[in-house]
């Protein structure tokens, strides 16, 4: 599975875009495929405050639930809202499929996160192949 | 994301993991594959909602070769299958099944089991994988000594396959000239499937659907051949190989208990609602005289119940259940989405106070307290046959 190479990953199955100073946050397609069929999202509200690596949400499939942990610090700008409805659109294409967006807090954090090789590396060890 | 956790439980500290005849099959099919109780099993194919709904609307495949097979055989089968069972196998035909449970002395649960009479003193319980070496042991233990009884562990002579759903008959009566029409639910029979003579055909299952379980023999390639067959036979109606997932959303709709869950070394049988199999009226049993004193002390102070999410929030394996006022009063034992009904459903044990229909409650998600009721069991019971 290709991981967009503009994007920065965690070591918890997030990605990370940037544009300017507003990141947009989703999980990955190996997280997406661990969980199987995803049917609920519980997201933060705009405004609320990310600090980097600790929760902000959870992602549920049938079989199971999964904490969201933010990749960087920062305040919720923006959420996904359709995924309300559809959060089923993330087993779809998780690559395209965002959270939310927040306005960084420090952009020097993003340096601390995985390449999209580095993550490559990293779920290739965690299932073994 | 961290952590992803898993419903059913995985096992861990397990070295090395136990192998069904199909468990290469599973791989080429592209499962993912998990730690069951020790066991290499696959959770899901091509996803598990998919699979569910196979079941349901047409047909579905499993392997269930995990589960243990123990045979009793000789004049004196039948009393010792009826000292360790709550059921009475006296009321079994020769070609009937039926629910049962192994209990401790104190009228909690060694495991639940399907008894099948073979012939006359010839007698077979399916047990769950989990549970198969202590179940042995105790098997051993409490009826061993009996006169006249051989007991053999025939869990690993066998590959069992589930073919369950509405299209599940249409699908095994390709494979097989024996009449699956006139074989009754909880009855089996034996006949020629896949060339296979002397395989035994049963009509029951773990889903809540209509369904057959095969006993075919557990070399690989025999095994391996047989899979696909059941599913070039089920292609016409959709079929799926379908994983454990699916198999728990399936009977949690379907309100049949799991070991671990529902069931336990802690949990009695009136608890359970199970008490309809409990033959009492058996002159003996073990665990019989401790349900006796649960009946004449004014029955179980807490009870299973069912329970539907009405605010939004999925309640899983363990979640506490409160009252509305904030107190915790059960935990729940299964919770998922059910992936048929399209609602989030959970069952639960609470005193008996809480147990009626309509009742709300609240579960307790990750610190907030979401609002549940109480429903009727079974979530999901399936259509009578038309014709």
């Amino acid at each position: 599975m290709a991981y967009p190479a503009a994007y920065k990953y965690t070591k918890e199955h997030e990605w990370i875009s940037v544009d300017g100073t507003v990141g947009t946050i989703g999980i990955t397609d190996y997280a997406q495929n661990s969980l199987g069929d995803i049917v609920f999202v519980e997201l933060p509200k705009i405004g609320d405050k990310l600090e980097a690596h600790a929760t902000f949400g959870s992602v549920e499939s049938v079989k199971a639930v999964s904490d969201l942990y933010s990749p960087v610090s920062g305040t919720v700008t923006e959420i996904n809202e359709s995924l309300t409805a559809s959060p089923e659109v993330i087993n779809t294409d998780a690559n395209t499929t965002w959270l939310l967006k927040i306005e960084l807090t420090d952009p020097a954090e993003l340096d601390s996160l995985l390449s999209s090789t580095d993550y490559d590396t990293f779920t290739a060890e965690e299932t073994g192949h | 994301m961290a952590e992803i956790v898993t419903s059913p439980p995985l096992h861990e500290n397990v070295k090395a993991l136990r192998k069904t005849a199909l468990n290469a099959t599973h791989r080429q099919h592209k499962a993912s594959m998990v730690d069951f109780g020790g066991w290499d099993m696959p959770v899901t194919y091509a996803g598990l909602i998919a699979e569910h709904m196979a079941v349901r609307t047409g047909v579905g495949l499993f392997d269930v070769s995990h589960m243990g097979d123990i045979q009793f055989r000789g004049p004196g089968s039948l009393a010792a299958v009826n000292q360790l069972c709550m059921n009475d196998a006296s009321r079994l035909q020769v070609g009937q099944a039926h629910y049962s449970a192994m209990l401790q002395p104190d009228g909690t649960f060694v495991d639940d089991v399907v008894v099948h009479k073979l012939s006359e003193n010839d007698y077979l319980i399916v047990i769950n994988a989990g549970t198969r070496e202590k179940d042995i042991q105790w098997v051993r233990k409490q009826v061993g000594h009996m006169p006249g009884v051989h007991i053999n562990d025939f869990s690993d002579y066998y590959t069992q396959l589930a073919i369950q759903g509405p299209k599940a008959e249409a699908t095994l009566q390709k494979l097989t000239d024996t009449d699956l029409s006139v074989i009754k639910n909880y009855w089996f029979t034996w006949g020629k499937v896949c060339g296979l003579y002397n395989v035994m055909i049963a009509r029951t299952g773990y889903t809540g659907e209509d369904g057959f379980e095969i006993y075919i023999p557990s070399d690989e390639p025999t095994s391996g051949r047989v899979w696909g067959e059941v599913l070039a036979a089920g292609a016409e109606f959709g079929i799926m190989p379908c994983g454990l997932g699916s198999r728990n959303t399936l009977r949690l709709e379907a309100a049949m208990a799991l070991y671990g869950h529902e069931i336990s070394d802690t949990l009695n049988v009136f608890e359970a609602n199970l008490g309809r199999y409990a033959k009492l009226d058996k002159p003996s049993f073990v665990g019989r005289e401790a349900l006796l004193e649960v009946q004449n002390t004014g029955g179980p102070k807490k009870k299973l119940v069912g329970l539907e999410m009405i605010e939004r929030g999925i309640g899983r394996d363990g979640y506490p259940v409160l009252s509305l006022t904030g107190e915790k009063i059960g935990e729940i034992t299964s919770g998922s989405p059910a992936p048929f009904l399209k609602k989030n459903i959970a069952m639960a044990y609470v005193p008996i106070e809480y147990s009626a229909v309509d009742g709300e409650v609240a579960i307790e998600i990750r610190g907030q307290a979401v609002k549940a009721k109480v429903v009727a069991l079974p979530f999901y019971k399936r259509p009578k046959k038309t014709a």
